[in-house]
């Protein structure tokens, strides 16, 4: 029975990913204007027989459903197009940018949930304490917060002032960190090299913190309305009566439960953990995707906007694609 | 012995029928608003509303400089409670000598705008479309939420950035882009509720005496969804106050020549060791402002709809 939803779950997320990658392709035609003239600049000294190879480079000469079909089509392989001003193949800046984008999102979720879960959990457990009250007004303000300006507040207090942290970048220039796989953290790992590792570490607690923080705040409120919900429930009570120990029955009995709800707002997070990471990526300087897709739409660099959007999408169909699996886990009605 | 019914003239029902409209509708919200001063949170939230509401409105009352043009000489001046302060200004100059609080003020009428029209708007939109698929259901249903399924897959800001890329910044625009997904939220809602409220005996009722799809649907179903489509709404105005300031913060919202406190932040960004106030007043006005929203609308939710707690 589990099997056969899984397996459903991932059948109805190929036409969603297709209709995903239809839709960014229509994006690119809401721009006013032929996006070649707006490549080259308006009144710009190119030659007519230039913009017309141009034009059939980028398949722009053909039909519209031509064009989707050499995109899906090419899309399926791997082939996102050329980047307008790099001139290399879209995949591979993104898959360059990649590994630090992904470093940063993990951050952010890791402080997300160890800063969340331990709040939610108490909160509810010693609801209307002072404890409750100040974390509740915290994520409330965390939900009001926006998350641009709160990186710079970080920046002038603990870069600016304090000198804790650096202010951007993702390790500092004297570091001597040899090529591997991208992400810092692990590269300075393998290498044994103290230096780099600290100076990547420090690099990621703001940035991380940043990203991290909204969706502490979120999930700190649904984990706690959650557990209240199932603290109070039949089995709980039954646990407790049964003489099973006090974080026993949080832990195993009530927690376990409220899981199931904040698994899924887990899932829907993801969407704000991708677009926020475009804007905490400018706030810190953080050379990831989001940064580069920032600078390509400032570039006018339609192709390499257009195929980071699609990645953007096609990870969050992914994510809750995942979410939805490890709802069907989680929760014991599926299984019947 | 036999009785005639008194005849009534159409006119005068009519006139009956809705001064006991208009009765119940005072009644209720005579009850709402004492329950919203037991709500000591709202009350305060709303408050706040009504007072950026008000400053944005007469903002050309309220301050004499304009919110564009700046005097050189006073560049970076710091606000009048810290040392070097004016009490011209009262906090601070921008990078081109502008008077910050007039800035801030001004910049409240593009994030309340915003996020007022687009939700607005969004909600309308979502609404009829909700309305319709979930009454009659069908090949229109079946369109319109694979469509809605689609832009789910979305990430919201991500989506009103890339929408941003291609058609260009400005206030219309931007406004475009955040209804262009934000109708899908209040459309699922609609759907659920219609598709849920047309099983019950009421409805069936009012098919009885002979009322007819629409009647059925505005007059009947509606007046029992409104409170929760409310509700959403006010919750999510901050929301999307945050995405345009977040978008303007990146550059690809308001233009720069209309003061938003996003772009003001991010302009902020290259004074940040000489002149913290740029970049910092004009997120405090943006957050007190979107608390205040929400307190309201969670208020709001507590009072109408506290069944609500647990999607939204």
């Amino acid at each position: 029975m589990k099997a056969i939803k899984i397996l459903e779950r991932v059948l109805v997320s190929i036409p969603i990913m297709f209709g995903v990658a239809i839709i960014v392709f229509l994006f690119m035609r809401l721009t006013p204007g032929d996006p070649v003239d707006i490549m080259m600049g308006r009144g710009g000294a190119v030659s007519a027989g230039e913009i017309e190879k141009l034009r059939s480079e980028f398949n722009l000469d053909k039909p519209l459903h031509v064009q989707l079909w050499l995109f899906l089509t090419d899309a399926v392989k791997g082939d996102l197009g050329y980047s307008y001003v790099q001139k290399t193949p879209v995949t591979d800046l993104i898959r360059e940018r990649l590994p630090a984008t992904i470093e940063l999102a993990l951050t952010a979720l890791l402080f997300a949930l160890i800063i969340s879960f331990p709040i939610g959990i108490l909160s509810a457990v010693w609801q209307n304490s002072l404890l409750d009250r100040f974390s509740m007004a915290g994520a409330f303000m965390g939900i009001s917060m926006p998350g641009f300006w709160m990186g710079i507040i970080l920046i002038l207090v603990f870069a600016v002032k304090l000198h804790w942290l650096p202010v951007q970048g993702r390790i500092d220039f004297d570091a001597q960190l040899a090529a591997g796989t991208g992400f810092f953290v692990l590269d300075s790992l393998l290498s044994g090299n103290r230096a780099a590792l600290i100076s990547s570490l420090k690099h990621l607690v703001l940035p991380g913190f940043t990203l991290g923080a909204g969706i502490a705040a979120i999930l700190a409120r649904v984990l706690r309305s959650s557990m209240l919900e199932t603290l109070r429930s039949d089995y709980v009570v039954l646990a407790r009566s049964k003489g099973s120990p006090e974080w026993n029955v949080v832990l195993k009995h009530a927690l376990r439960n409220a899981l199931i709800p904040t698994v899924t707002v887990i899932g829907l997070q993801v969407g704000v953990l991708l677009g926020g990471n475009m804007i905490i990526e400018t706030v810190f300087s953080w050379p990831g995707l989001g940064r580069m897709v920032v600078a390509a739409i400032f570039q006018r660099d339609f192709p390499l906007v257009q195929g980071s959007v699609m990645v953007y999408a096609i990870t969050f169909v992914l994510a809750n694609l995942i979410v939805d699996i490890l709802y069907t886990y989680l929760n014991p009605k599926i299984a019947l | 012995m036999e009785t005639t019914p008194p005849t009534v003239q159409p006119t005068n029902r009519l006139i009956h029928l809705w001064s006991i409209r208009l009765k119940l509708w005072l009644r209720d919200t005579k009850e709402f608003l004492r329950e919203l001063i037991l709500h000591p949170t709202a009350l305060i939230g709303g408050i706040i509303v009504i007072l950026y509401i008000l400053a944005a409105l007469f903002a050309p009352q309220i301050t004499s400089y304009d919110p564009t043009k700046g005097n050189l000489r006073d560049r970076l001046k710091p606000p009048a409670f810290i040392e070097g302060g004016m009490k011209e200004y009262p906090l601070g100059t921008d990078a081109q000598g502008r008077d910050l609080l007039t800035r801030i003020i001004y910049g409240a009428r593009i994030s309340l705008i915003v996020g007022v029209v687009s939700v607005g708007i969004s909600v309308l939109i979502g609404s009829i479309l909700g309305a319709l698929s979930g009454f009659y259901r069908g090949k229109l249903d079946a369109i319109i939420s694979r469509f809605a399924d689609l832009l789910m897959a979305f990430p919201f800001l991500i989506f009103a950035i890339g929408v941003m890329a291609f058609i260009g910044s400005g206030v219309t625009n931007l406004i475009a882009a955040l209804i262009f997904k934000g109708w899908v939220e209040f459309f699922r809602v609609v759907r659920g509720e219609m598709m849920s409220e047309k099983t019950e005996e009421y409805v069936e009722a009012a098919k009885v005496t002979g009322r007819g799809n629409l009647a059925i649907i505005v007059r009947e179903i509606f007046p029992n969804i409104v409170q929760s489509i409310f509700v959403l709404a006010t919750l999510r105005i901050g929301e999307m106050i945050i995405m345009e300031a977040s978008l303007s913060f990146l550059g690809l919202g308001i233009p720069p020549h209309i003061p938003a406190w996003g772009s003001m932040v991010a302009s902020g960004r290259d004074f940040m060791l000489v002149a913290w106030w740029v970049s910092t007043i004009p997120g405090i006005a943006l957050m007190i402002l979107v608390l205040s929203i929400n307190l309201f609308a969670e208020g709001l939710r507590d009072i109408l709809d506290p069944r609500l707690k647990t999607i939204a």
